[in-house]
């Protein structure tokens, strides 16, 4: 299919070392003048290479404004963010496309598949977006990671919300990006299921050194990150290393005071 | 990409029918259009082409100048002297002379045999004679010989069931003559051919039938072996009087042919015309069907977006499966044609236009212009909503609610609506008002002023929607309870959607309204103009009302007890100042029954024509800048100049008259014109319109079938019927641009019922019945159907006053027919009723738990 024409001015290989996305000081201001709100207070921060950052906070605190930036689907009112060695913030649409294609994958609060296409299909379609041809041996590999093997021809409506967000794993992991951003990747599941979820998302970061960066106000989810980083009124207020749930509850309560 | 696009088409199922369904019916209107035309021609050229067999040179005699609006002119006879000569020609291997011409055939009930399907043929065979060049072919009995013998054709004879030595009439110049029947025919490869019914008659009977004694309408020549057609020809022209002329079999019969196909061409733009109006209100559907369905999916653009498409990846996405809606609704709509093409053959034939049968032709043309048409229109229509889909930022993916971002240039969109308008507005008046333009010109600035004026009205429309929908919601959400009131408020809670769906509704109804009143103002002004020239008491007319019919009508009607005078109005064709026009003749006791406005001269005029004399009307006097005296040189179609000089001008009413450009003395016409007919006779009669005198009146014309008396009332309300069955079949072809704007409108429903599904479980999960869901869709439903006839019937008044004002000095003034507007507005109701039918019972079917949990 097609290619984006434009070379991607900037974009070298990946450095093996160093951090794969970087924010300098991060400010965004949704609306103007009385009602204007800071959703970001000025961020800096790098993410690590094959590692699974969390991004905690309270409801409001802007995680999900940052994990939009940082991906480029939002632009800051102030600073830069760099992906893999680009600065994205003078991409323009053609270039930001072909960034995503390589770079990036996402993972959805409410899964976002096409309803018409079956799980398999929606897994390569980030391929079949590109023109890529699928390497079967990895997609099988896939499937079979995800768990959905023996559905792989199942519709989205005929698979329960978890097997759907496990589609969408599958589906943000099949280009091998550069970074996969989730964002509440367990808020519409229920808990057994967010578990199962979070094992899975853990054991690509083991498996394939899969950089990821997941936003959540889940305590649980936030303990199985290879750091923490606490988000209040859009500053970062704490940056932890592996911590388990009880731990990232002490700093949620102790940051609520 | 193209699997992702074909397959959400197949996931949308409904949504995809419904949006091909407007581009199925325009299509289908074209395809029908043209399978219909192409039909008749067929069958119009098999008879053509049937007709000159085993001839090589056809010799037919020669009109003076080709007139294409009346069969009043056909070729004259040329003297019979030439077959001899021909004969004598060494190349000739043959050669028959014959005569052709028309008469209708009279049941054993005393009336015409229908001739509806087509001219009511008389031909001459000479079984004397050399048989080969006739088309007929007997399938049972004898060809007629002598004065009381005749041959007709198989198919009037199998249905009225006749046989060979039954009697049968025939509606000759003199009354009704009886014939025995001694053969029965078939024509060329069919047996019925495009002719209603066929009388055959040996030559002798013919010309005598027929006033052509010592004539010939034609003589077919066979040439020897060797001899090519053209040089026998070059060898026959020398030998022909002025009055014939020769041509090869294969010119003569595309001659005919191309007169075939020139007439029904016209006829075929004219219904094109319908089709493309038809889908450019289905191009008003899929533009208005294809935004909303984008609207709903614009999480879907985005999540592609995010993972990974190119905005021209999104935009081809989209046009792809416009592409293959077109396609396929083409395709479809392409086969539907043969149907539509069945029921414009019955919307002609139930207002007594009949066509003559024959094979379905499904031409190569009509499948790539069907298809070219109907894929350019929906892709065309899907353009503008396929760019929106490209603008639907990534980030839309996870945003809850998200909606299309609005365009940079939406802010110039007042001021480019307004302009639209504008321009709409200019054009039209432009062509209607311009002075000095050709008629391809004024077309084209009217069709294109009224399509624009639609579009503008279309965008401005949205503005006027929450006015209108809180006028006109107001019934509903008075009487109908909380139902009602929440229709209304969903009407208007999305203006552009509720003008778009209510605009193509506008479309049909504007056309509609516009015709009604042309139609009214039309009928009121003929019937003043019959109010103020008739004093007769009867009028005889051609059983059709408009065909010319035999003046010895007059000498019979003049008989009977108590008439004291009879006024028979002749017409034929001529060439005036270089035109080709129709022209009349009066006896000179014309005033006793019309009465005339003259503006030079006085009621004596028709008295004193003379074998000289003429008159026309003021505004034709003025335009050839005629004085009393000055001469006028008519032209007839035997090329006879007659030399005429002015002696009257008169004023016609606004409705016009019975005459043509102009009018000269039965006296003179008669001694010109080889047939004479009349199109009208006015009596007067002691006594005035009784009982007793209609039946006397109608006693006298019992040897003429085809001619029929009726009062002066009835006159009128005949020649008003004409004009009604002309509007009928209008309304007709402007319905099927209704029925799609109607499907626009199931659409929009249908959509909203899916975009509103949480809602309505809210609404349902609150206590409100399934009949409560279905009222108010059903108050949706026509109130947006009303704005749509509210504004269609404002922007078809506005371009009735327009023609009306350009047209009042033809005659036609402004009439507004009050009660079939409101028919319309009721008509309106209802097919918001009707279009609310199916999205009423999903919407009132949804099941409160799903709709709640739906995502
Ligand atoms: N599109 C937007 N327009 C205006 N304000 C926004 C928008 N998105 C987020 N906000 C505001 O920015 C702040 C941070 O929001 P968000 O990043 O969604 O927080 P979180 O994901 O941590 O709940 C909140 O105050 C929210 O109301
Ligand atoms: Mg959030």
């Amino acid at each position: 299919m097609e290619a984006v024409a434009l070379p991607v001015p900037g974009v070298v290989e990946v450095p093996q070392t160093g951090p794969v996305v970087s924010a300098q000081a991060l400010t965004r201001r949704y609306g103007e003048g009385e009602t204007a709100v800071d959703a970001l207070g000025g961020v800096s921060l790098d993410v690590t290479r094959g590692r699974l950052t969390a991004v905690m906070g309270p409801s409001g605190s802007g995680k999900s404004t940052l994990m939009h930036i940082l991906a480029g689907l939002d632009k800051p009112t102030s600073g830069e963010v760099t992906i893999a060695g680009t600065s994205i913030g003078e991409l323009n649409d053609t270039n930001l496309t072909k960034l995503r294609r390589e770079h990036i994958g996402f993972i959805f609060q409410f899964f976002n598949l096409l309803p018409m296409l079956t799980a398999r299909e929606n897994v390569v379609l980030p391929l079949s977006i590109a023109g890529e041809k699928p390497d079967q041996a990895w997609v099988a590999e896939l499937m079979k990671r995800i768990g959905l093997e023996s559905r792989s021809t199942h519709r989205p409506s005929e698979l329960s919300g978890g097997q759907q967000q496990r589609v969408a794993i599958g589906r943000a992991l099949i280009s091998r990006p550069t970074i996969v951003f989730a964002d509440e990747p367990t808020g519409n599941l229920d808990s057994k299921t967010s578990g199962e979820i979070l094992e899975l998302l853990r054991s690509s970061v083991d498996t394939y050194k899969q950089t990821t960066v997941m936003v959540t106000h889940d305590p649980r989810a936030a303990a199985i990150a290879d750091r923490v980083l606490f988000l209040a009124d859009g500053l970062i207020v704490r940056d932890l290393g592996r911590s388990d749930a009880h731990e990232v509850i002490s700093v949620m309560e102790e940051l609520a005071q | 990409m193209i699997g992702v696009a074909l397959k959400g088409l197949l996931g949308r199922k409904l949504r995809t029918l419904l949006t091909a369904l407007a581009i199925v019916l325009g299509v289908s209107m074209i395809s029908g259009t043209y399978v219909l035309t192409d039909t008749i021609t067929k069958s119009y050229t098999s008879i053509v082409d049937d007709s000159f067999v085993n001839s090589d040179a056809v010799i037919s005699g020669k009109v003076a100048y080709k007139n294409n609006n009346s069969d009043t002119a056909g070729a004259p006879a040329f003297p019979a002297a030439v077959l001899a000569k021909v004969k004598q020609l060494p190349d000739v291997a043959a050669a028959a002379g014959t005569i052709a011409d028309q008469a209708k055939l009279i049941g054993r009930d005393g009336k015409v045999i229908s001739t509806a399907d087509g001219s009511p043929i008389a031909v001459s065979v000479d079984r004397r004679n050399d048989l080969r060049f006739t088309p007929l072919k007997l399938s049972s009995g004898q060809w007629p010989v002598g004065s009381r013998q005749i041959a007709i054709d198989k198919r009037t004879a199998d249905t009225k069931h006749y046989a060979v030595g039954d009697t049968i009439g025939l509606a000759a110049d003199e009354g009704v003559r009886r014939f025995r029947i001694t053969g029965v025919a078939t024509f060329g490869s069919s047996s019925s051919v495009g002719a209603s019914t066929i009388a055959v008659f040996d030559l002798p009977t013919a010309q005598h039938l027929f006033n052509k004694v010592g004539k010939f309408d034609g003589i077919q020549v066979a040439a020897k072996n060797g001899v090519t057609p053209e040089k026998l020809v070059s060898e026959i022209r020398p030998l022909l009087p002025p009055t014939a002329k020769v041509k090869t079999a294969e010119a003569q019969t595309k001659e005919s042919v191309d007169d075939v196909k020139s007439a029904i061409g016209i006829f075929q733009k004219v219904l094109l015309g319908f089709g493309i109006l038809a889908l450019f209100v289905g191009a008003f559907v899929i533009a208005n069907t294809l935004s909303i369905t984008i609207a709903q999916r614009v999480r879907e653009f985005a999540t592609l977006r995010t993972i990974g498409s190119s905005r021209r990846q999104v935009l081809r996405s989209v046009m792809l499966e416009a592409l293959v809606v077109g396609l396929v609704a083409s395709l479809l709509g392409l086969f539907l044609g043969l149907g539509i093409a069945k029921g414009l053959n019955a919307l002609f034939s139930a207002v007594g236009v009949q066509f003559p049968k024959g094979d379905t032709v499904f031409a190569a043309r009509t499948i790539i212009v069907s298809i070219v048409v109907g894929v350019g229109v929906t892709l065309v229509a899907s353009l503008r909503p396929a760019i929106k889909a490209t603008r639907v930022p990534p980030i839309a993916a996870v945003r809850e609610g998200a909606t299309l971002p609005v365009s940079r240039l939406s802010r110039f969109g007042p001021i480019v609506s307004i302009l639209t308008l504008a321009v709409g507005i200019l054009l039209l008046v432009y062509g209607i008002f311009g002075s000095g333009l050709t008629i391809a010109t004024r077309l084209v600035a009217l069709g294109f002023g009224t399509l624009i004026l639609f579009v503008g009205v279309s965008l401005n429309a949205k503005r006027a929607v929450r006015p209108l929908a809180s006028v006109l919601g107001w019934p509903g959400a008075h009487f109908g309870g909380t139902a009602g009131t929440l229709a209304r408020e969903n009407a208007m809670r999305n203006p552009s959607r509720t003008a778009a769906t209510a605009s193509a509704l506008m479309i049909g109804l504007a056309l509609i309204t516009f015709v009604a009143i042309l139609g009214a103002g039309l009928r009121s002004s003929f019937g003043d103009a019959v109010n103020k020239l008739f004093v007769a008491d009867y009028a005889v007319t051609a059983e059709n009302g408009f065909d010319p019919f035999t003046s010895h009508t007059d000498a019979a009607v003049a008989k009977a007890a108590g008439v004291t005078a009879v006024s028979g109005i002749r017409g034929g064709d001529a060439r005036v100042f270089g035109k080709n026009t129709q022209v009349t003749a009066v006896p000179p006791n014309l005033a006793k029954t019309v009465r005339i406005d003259w503006s030079k001269g006085s009621v004596s005029v028709p008295s004193q024509l003379g074998r000289d004399g003429a008159f026309v009307d003021k505004d034709y006097a003025k335009d050839h800048h005629l004085l009393i005296g000055s001469p006028i040189a008519v032209e007839t179609p035997t090329a006879k100049v007659l030399h005429l000089r002015l002696k009257g001008i008169f004023d016609p009413p606004k409705g016009g008259s019975p005459f043509g450009t102009v009018t000269m003395s039965t006296a003179t016409f008669d001694a010109n014109y080889p047939k004479p007919r009349n199109f009208m006779t006015l009596i007067n009669i002691r006594g005035g319109v009784t009982d007793a005198n209609t039946a006397r009146l109608d006693a006298s014309l019992g040897a003429f079938p085809d001619a029929k008396i009726q009062t002066a009332s009835q006159f009128k309300k005949n020649q008003e019927n004409d004009i009604n069955l002309t509007l009928n079949v209008l309304y007709g072809l402007l319905g099927l641009s209704v029925i799609i704007s109607l499907f626009g409108v199931v659409n929009t429903l249908v959509l909203s019922v899916f975009e509103r599904t949480r809602e309505i479980g809210m609404l349902r999960a609150v206590g409100m019945t399934r009949r409560d869901v279905r009222r108010m869709i059903r108050h949706e439903s026509i109130v947006t159907a009303l704005i749509g006839g509210a504004l269609g019937i404002a922007v078809g008044v506005f371009l009735a006053v327009l023609t009306t004002q350009a047209l009042s000095d033809e005659g036609i003034v402004l009439a507004i027919p009050w009660r079939t507007i409101a028919v319309f507005v009721i008509g309106t109701i209802l097919a918001g009723m009707l279009a609310a039918v199916l999205p009423a019972r999903r919407a009132s079917r949804l099941n409160v738990l799903e709709a709640l949990q739906y995502e």
